[in-house]
């Protein structure tokens, strides 16, 4: 079973702060790291090449930090990294990233199954796996919470709004993951220190064919007028001593009219 | 040249809510505006449409149509697209929405925008927003590709008839291949007592609740405000001590109800996204430098073990006047 896992490295979101006057939020120097729902999608890739057999491997578009990023998905147990870091790929939204992620998934050749996160943690858009459904033309299930692969099919557990849909579907198949379906390994030591010993491949234009006008900011098809933190007006009355804060808090909601 | 709205949801209600918004957009841009009904037995749904201002209903039905697939509908969508010349098309962000609004716009080599929380035209363009930044932030885009594909949060406009009354149906031949999922089984999920989104007191828990078996103390505090009880990811997710239909924030419920007390709860913003819309918001928390107070009107800084049964005390007391 070939396996490959698309990832994304997101700034830290535990991190962010927000400047109180601008409203503009502070990204620079934040951490970066695998999200949430890569490395389930990754713990689900790592379970079934050990039960299955096969090969798993990670591939993401993003900034040069990824070299140092994508150590974590060789540390979960991907057995190598294709990571597609170049200058001209930089401001790709989500159809230039799909569009990456398809050739890269193109030259690595024969696979039986591509994992993602459903989402991204940062911007949770949820564009990237249907669009490389699309682009592979292959199927694609999303929402999944629960999977098993029997026989050449993915079983799913689709996490719908109003019920829970059982699905199956023929390899190949674009699957995107939430966080319910595993709890995502800590990698032991040992675990990382062979990490830094798995090839780890770059790749830019030339090795994907692509043209600059099909992917980076040029191709962008969204245009991102502003990005503020929301206006919020509150009061920010606290009270320290809990027995007066009590009374008072009460007496305040009677005033707002939300307390009859 | 191509112009014209079109709407699409798999649910009959959220279309024509979106219909509704979708009037206010067409005068604004000079478009028509349009829906498509897909599958068995939706064109019945086209009067409704009409109603609520589409002036045009592309009909489409096919066996492939027989069970959702985002791949298929998608396929469905582009053809009608195609027919009806539509250049914005407007979903709703459902959990099938997300799939198919971004497949749909890949085959259009369109740009998308999902979880749309607004949409409005500002000089000659159309404008959304959605939560960025894990919800720190809110992003003002617009797409600039000769298709638009927005997915709606869903339930964000409501339905109201209105516009000039009467369309025309227009049946649309589609050419689809059957999908390539099998659905096995369907089970539906068990109706939530607690509404959290619609609730108008929501007093949520987070994970400075000790135990479980404290719960009941939360509980009884809702009670003695005719309010329900919510919680943060942790809450539901890690530890399961309340439904997943109870979790406000992030990737969960967004409440807008007029009083919120979030209880033993940090503030992170992937809860706090989920609450913002509230109209008054309280926070108790035993540690004063805890981000929840920086979003709260009024805060308790101490034990909740404590304020808790204080303020049922007090509020059980009869209120003072």
């Amino acid at each position: 079973m070939n396996i490959i896992v698309c990832v994304k490295q997101v700034v830290d979101l535990e991190q962010i702060r927000i400047k109180p006057d601008s409203r503009q939020p502070v990204l620079d120097g934040l951490p970066v790291l695998l999200g949430d729902f890569d490395k389930c999608a990754l713990e689900e890739s790592v379970r079934i090449k050990e039960k299955l057999g096969g090969k798993v491997t990670a591939v993401a578009a993003g900034s040069a930090k990824l070299k140092d990023t994508i150590k974590e998905a060789l540390a979960i147990g991907a057995d190598e990294a294709v990571i597609l870091t170049d200058p001209a790929f930089q401001g790709s939204d989500t159809m230039g990233s799909a569009r990456l992620l398809a050739k890269a998934i193109g030259r690595l050749g024969e696979y039986d199954l591509i994992l993602l996160g459903d989402g991204s943690d940062d911007n949770y858009s949820g564009q990237v796996p249907p669009r490389l459904a699309e682009l592979l033309n292959l199927p694609q299930v999303g929402a999944v919470r629960e999977m098993e692969v029997v026989d050449n099919k993915v079983r799913a557990v689709r996490d719908l709004e109003d019920a829970l849909e059982v699905v199956e579907v023929d390899l190949p198949a674009v699957i995107s993951v939430t966080s319910e379906l595993n709890t995502p390994r800590l990698p032991p030591l040992s675990a990382i220190l062979k990490a830094g010993r798995k090839p780890v491949h770059t790749w830019g234009p030339d090795d994907l064919e692509v043209t600059a006008d099909s992917v980076g900011t040029a191709a962008s098809t969204v245009e991102v007028l502003s990005n503020l933190a929301p206006v919020q007006d509150r009061k920010e009355i606290v009270f320290e001593d809990a027995e007066e804060g009590v009374v008072e808090v009460i007496k305040a909601l009677q005033r707002e009219g939300v307390l009859e | 040249m191509m112009s014209g709205i079109l709407v699409y949801s798999e649910l009959q209600s959220t279309a024509l809510g979106l219909l509704t918004k979708g009037r206010e957009l067409a005068a604004g841009l000079g478009k028509p505006l349009a829906v498509a009904l897909l599958g068995e037995g939706a064109a019945a749904q086209a009067d409704a449409c009409f109603a609520h201002g589409a002036s045009q209903a592309y009909v489409g039905n096919d066996p492939a149509l027989s069970v959702f697939q985002a791949g298929v509908y998608a396929a469905a969508l582009a053809q009608i697209v195609d027919r009806a010349q539509a250049d914005i098309i407007l979903t709703a962000s459902t959990r099938r929405g997300r799939e198919l609004a971004p497949r749909l716009a890949q085959k259009l080599a369109a740009g998308c925008v999902t979880d749309a929380t607004s949409l409005s035209v500002e000089e000659g363009r159309l404008v959304t927003e959605r939560r960025a930044l894990g919800g720190a932030t809110v992003s003002r885009e617009t797409i600039t590709s000769p298709h638009q594909v927005i997915a709606v949060m869903p339930r964000l406009f409501d339905a109201e008839p209105g516009g000039e009354s009467g369309g025309e149906v227009t049946q649309v031949d589609l050419a689809l291949d059957p999908p390539a999922t099998k659905l096995v089984e369907r089970r539906p999920k068990e109706v939530g007592a607690v509404d959290v989104e619609g609730a108008e007191i929501l007093v949520c828990i987070g994970r400075g609740l000790s135990e479980e078996s404290d719960l009941p103390m939360i509980q009884t505090l809702a009670d003695a405000l005719g309010g329900v009880v919510g919680c943060t990811r942790d809450i539901s997710h890690e530890y399961h001590w309340l439904s997943e239909e109870q979790m406000v924030g992030l990737s969960g419920k967004v409440a807008s109800p007029s009083l919120y007390i979030g209880i033993g709860i940090s503030g992170q913003i992937q809860h706090t996204v989920g609450i913002l819309d509230s109209k008054v918001i309280v926070a108790i928390n035993k540690d004063k430098n805890a981000p929840i107070f920086k979003v709260a009107d009024y805060g308790v800084v101490g034990d909740l073990y404590q304020v808790v049964p204080r303020l049922i005390e007090q509020l059980s007391e009869g209120l003072p006047s």
